[in-house]
């Protein structure tokens, strides 16, 4: 299973409200990080938010990133979770 | 690219269904730690448990950090005690349980596997020091789990060791009364004791393992009941596809982290086991995963179908997932570890037989049952018997872990916190098997064809 690129995919779960996309790309940008894709639903009425980004030269084990979108997540009320994208493709790529 | 169901499928499996790495377990060989001195031998064991495993747990944070994902445990298993304490002249082999403990302090680990012996064919000289330290052993560590392989289907059942083990771990049970019988928590016996499971209380590193090698267990007992909820009664065929489906998905997440730990620790990287192994946790239950089939409560009348077709639909979606699959890879039935278990034992639906019966059909055996503290040594030894005849006629692994808790009976419980959980006391069909148990002896191998 080889994972060549260092992206990850960000989920923010919880209800909609001004600035979600805001604070989170304004944490991204100041890791230098590159938003690839953002898509956003609602499904069983919550807020659902899916962003491919490319992480660059940020190694997720060793940044506080996560940390970081956690407590920013607290602050807007919703859920935010990063992780690499190695395990979508383990889990759901034959 | 990945799709959203799939992204938001993987966090739901983490978030509501307890999906998680149970453990990530480092086998390193002591074969070279063997010395004429016993405190020499001890020395170099800790020094190579410490150089190997010493950046174990700090390698595991970091991967669950990267895909955020839970990685329970971090343990160790090394090499059977019996093997490398052999030439250091002690009769005692206490000392070597200890120095494991301290290891595992050392390397922040919370078990530590192989305090062990093999003894399928018969005892050196060894084994039995090894076998008769056990209790003292058990008594005086925290960490170390110690288990003994007694049968296998190649050489048949050592019945002396059968019976030795019926009074072992009744002494083991009482030298740590004061815990519930702890002690008996971490003591297992085995026919056909896979050599590279990472799984607790019977990992062990076999003899023909490597130099050091990363074994990963995984579990989701959670993520498969979910599946079964979404196809409410439909065929058996659609059930046995949908366990086959979670249960690659599982897999796959276990085998990334285990490349993972495997290339930052440079040790090589050997098996993934994935193994329904049930929490106390209310949602990561198997009783409860038997139960969404069909039945009313875990033990009636169809629960060794639903868990044989559960057990092979699990084995068939994880040699999908991976090419290097072992360990024990099925569903465990541990009774004080599944909440579902417990609730079924407190109402007498499920019994000890029973649990037999679905031995036959799953991974490991008779797990984590608390009898009466009054059942005799004899009665012990003859339930060890039967199950070690299943496994070894049958062609698979079998276990015991039985707790005799001393001054409790049965309507008692006994409370061991934890991942250990909470066992009621099951009855013990108590006629005697004694002059059976002291024959001793061996029961030969089966016959390998001419099966009817």
């Amino acid at each position: 299973m080889k994972e060549d690129k260092n992206t990850a995919v960000l989920t923010v779960l919880g209800t909609d409200r001004v600035g979600i996309i805001a604070g989170v790309a304004n944490l991204l940008m100041e890791y230098d990080i590159n938003i690839i894709n953002i898509s956003q639903t609602i499904m069983d009425d919550i807020f659902t938010m899916i962003m491919l980004v490319e992480l660059g030269n940020v190694e997720l084990e060793k940044s506080d990133l996560s940390d970081k979108l956690k407590v920013l997540g607290e602050e807007l009320g919703v859920k935010i979770t990063i992780q690499h994208t190695g395990l979508f493709n383990a889990m759901h790529r034959i | 690219m990945i799709n959203e169901h799939e992204i938001l499928e993987t966090m739901e499996m983490f978030s509501n269904q307890h999906l998680d790495i149970r453990t990530i377990t480092m086998g390193i060989s002591l074969m070279d730690c063997a010395d004429g001195d016993i405190t020499r031998s001890c020395d170099k064991i800790y020094d190579k448990i410490c150089r190997y495993a010493g950046r174990l747990v700090e390698v595991g944070e970091e991967i669950s950090r990267k895909y955020n994902i839970p990685i329970i445990h971090k343990r160790i298993s090394v090499t059977p005690i019996s093997i490398v304490a052999a030439a250091c002249g002690a009769t005692d082999y206490t000392p070597f349980a200890q120095t494991l403990d301290r290891a595992a302090k050392a390397c922040g680990v919370n078990f530590i596997g192989g305090f062990s012996a093999l003894v399928h064919k018969g005892y050196t000289t060894a084994d039995k020091n090894l076998i008769e330290s056990i209790p003292e052993a058990l008594a005086v560590t925290d960490f170390v789990c110690s288990s003994v392989n007694l049968a296998s289907t190649r050489t048949g059942i050592n019945m002396d060791a059968v019976r030795d083990m019926g009074r072992i771990i009744k002494a083991t049970a009482e030298r740590t009364k004061d815990t519930g019988a702890l002690g008996c928590a971490k003591l297992v016996v085995f026919a056909n004791a896979p050599e590279d499971n990472p799984f607790m209380a019977g990992a062990f590193l076999g003899p023909g393992e490597p130099e050091c090698v990363i074994n990963v267990g995984i579990s989701g007992p959670g993520v498969v009941k979910h599946a079964l909820e979404k196809v409410k009664g439909q065929d058996l065929g659609v059930v046995a596809e949908t366990i086959k489906k979670a249960a690659f998905k599982i897999t796959r997440v276990g085998e990334l982290v285990a490349n993972e730990a495997s290339a930052r620790l440079g040790v090589p990287f050997g098996i993934i086991d994935l193994s329904l192994a049930p929490t106390p946790a209310v949602g990561d239950s198997v009783a409860r995963l038997l139960e969404e089939f069909g039945l009313e409560e875990c033990g009636t009348w169809g629960t060794t179908a639903a868990l044989a077709m559960l057990n092979d639909a699990v084995k068939k979606g994880g040699i999908m997932a991976s090419s290097s699959v072992g360990g024990l890879s099925g569903a465990f039935i541990p009774v004080s570890e599944d909440e579902g278990m417990i609730a079924a034992a407190k109402t007498g639906g499920l019994k000890l037989e029973k649990l037999e019966a679905m031995t036959c059909v799953c991974s490991v055996g008779l797990d984590m049952i608390a009898v009466p503290g009054d059942t005799t040594a004899s009665t012990i030894s003859g339930i060890i018997a039967d199950e070690m005849a299943l496994g070894t006629f049958n062609n698979k692994t079998t276990a015991v872990r039985i707790i005799p808790v001393p001054g409790k009976g049965v309507g008692d419980e006994v409370e061991f916190g934890g991942l250990l959980g909470t066992a009621p006391i099951m009855a013990v069909n108590n006629k005697s098997c004694e002059d059976f148990i002291n024959r001793g002896g061996r029961i030969p191998a089966p016959i390998h064809s001419f099966k009817n």
